[in-house]
């Protein structure tokens, strides 16, 4: 895809975005300053930095914890999280036993209000096609391979309910704060395709 | 449909494309289109099962050549031309051919107008027919039109997790033809049942499913 700001290289799909957006300026459909503010919203305020401070909640307050397991929608709410794609919440844990991992075959639903927009890979078609019929061979392409001690659970979001994986909290994290275990928290593991791995320089 | 859309369980696409440190839009025409879709869906002309349907009767040779943001951009044109906002002279030629104007809606309206029709969740009392534990059988059906049961659970047997409540039922809603309001359930499949002997005996699928895909098992 070009990334080319000379207009000369334009793709036939760059034109035909600012033709559509040029048509529909003029009819009053759509003003332009609206549309600047939707793209610097999920560009600069709305990412996967919620859901992180979502679970470094969870890590450290037990009853928000509690509270997240059985009703995501509101626990997260209460946080200021709501939003598009967000409006039902469930919220699946991972634990030494069991392995959650979240993907929308049919076409690419994602939990915007807590993660943003979904990364290229989550919407490609080998992710949509391959997660549900072999997970761990998907997830060893990530870099996580599991064991057969660990029962995986494929998450297939057919409906409007959007799910949000708690990763489980690494060891060594003991003495970090709230704060500082936001920073540690990684888009992919509230996915369900990686782990959070202990901080370095801890066993 | 049975569309190309419906991918679950497909070989062949090759190994996930992981990308570190992506951009949220890859190229500024992705945010351009991201924002239009949903500055015109805040018209409210049509509804998100319609406007996913919209995506699911494209071409298929035409839906693999796309991506996500070129997919999106096919629908937004569609579904107005379809919708009456745009003709399609207009979309072709890039230039408004007559002169009603409409007022364009402020960011401020978008997201108000985006709240409230945010949540599929219906406020209505209807019963369920299943609670957690039981056994169901996803019903063999293939409409022709939209539909959120992929064809890699038809016919097979699951166990109702937990109940969701009462929502939008996407087949008819997509049509127009109604909310038809009833409970999701998130069903849960064995691997093997659904993949065979050689996957993992242990691992699970999850599947949010309506009551009107479902029969007792």
């Amino acid at each position: 895809m070009s990334e080319g700001h000379d207009h000369s290289h334009l793709s036939d799909t760059e034109l035909r975005v600012r033709a559509l957006e040029s048509l529909l300026t003029e009819k009053g459909l759509v003003d332009p300053a609206a549309l600047d503010a939707i793209v610097d919203t999920y560009e600069n305020k709305v990412g996967p930095r919620n859901g992180a401070k979502v679970v470094a909640r969870a890590w450290t307050d037990p009853k928000f914890k509690k509270w997240l397991l059985e009703d995501a929608t509101a626990a997260i709410g209460s946080m200021g999280f709501v939003g598009n794609q967000g409006a039902d919440m469930v919220v699946i844990e991972n634990t030494a036993d069991v392995h959650n991992v979240t993907v929308c075959t049919l076409c690419s639903c994602y939990p915007w209000s807590v993660l943003g927009l979904p990364p290229a890979w989550y919407k490609s078609f080998p992710y949509r096609a391959r997660l549900v019929k072999e997970p761990r061979a998907v997830l060893e392409e990530f870099g996580l391979a599991l064991g057969n001690n660990v029962e995986v659970r494929v998450w297939d979001s057919t409906a409007e309910l959007r799910y949000l994986v708690l990763p489980a909290r690494p060891a060594g994290t003991e003495g970090m704060s709230e704060d500082e275990l936001v920073e540690i928290v990684s888009r992919n593991s509230m996915i369900g395709t990686e782990q959070i791995a202990a901080p370095a320089g801890d066993a | 449909m049975d569309g190309i859309h419906d991918m679950g369980g497909m070989d062949g696409f090759g190994p996930i494309p992981i990308e570190y440190d992506e951009p949220v839009f890859h190229g500024e025409w992705e945010g351009r289109v991201y924002a239009m879709n949903g500055a015109i869906g805040a018209w409210g002309k049509w509804n998100i099962d319609a406007g996913r349907y919209g995506i699911e009767q494209m071409d298929p040779a035409h839906y693999l050549q796309s991506n996500y943001y070129e997919r999106w951009l096919y629908r937004t044109e569609q579904m107005m031309v379809v919708h009456g906002m745009i003709t399609q002279e207009e979309l072709e030629s890039g230039t408004a051919s007559d002169g009603e104007r409409s007022q364009p809606l402020t960011m401020q309206q978008i997201v108000e107008r985006q709240t409230r029709s945010r949540s599929a969740r219906v406020d209505e009392d209807i019963a369920q027919k299943f609670k957690a534990g039981d056994k169901v059988l996803v019903r063999n059906i293939h409409p022709k039109g939209h539909t959120r049961v992929p064809r890699y659970v038809r016919g097979r047997t699951g166990v109702i997790d937990r109940d969701h409540g009462v929502f939008i039922f996407p087949d008819t809603h997509a049509l127009f033809q109604g909310k038809k309001p009833q409970h999701i359930y998130s069903v849960r499949f064995d691997a093997q049942h659904l993949w065979g002997p050689d996957a993992p005996a242990q691992d699970k699928l999850y599947l949010d499913l309506w009551d009107d895909y479902l029969d007792p098992a």
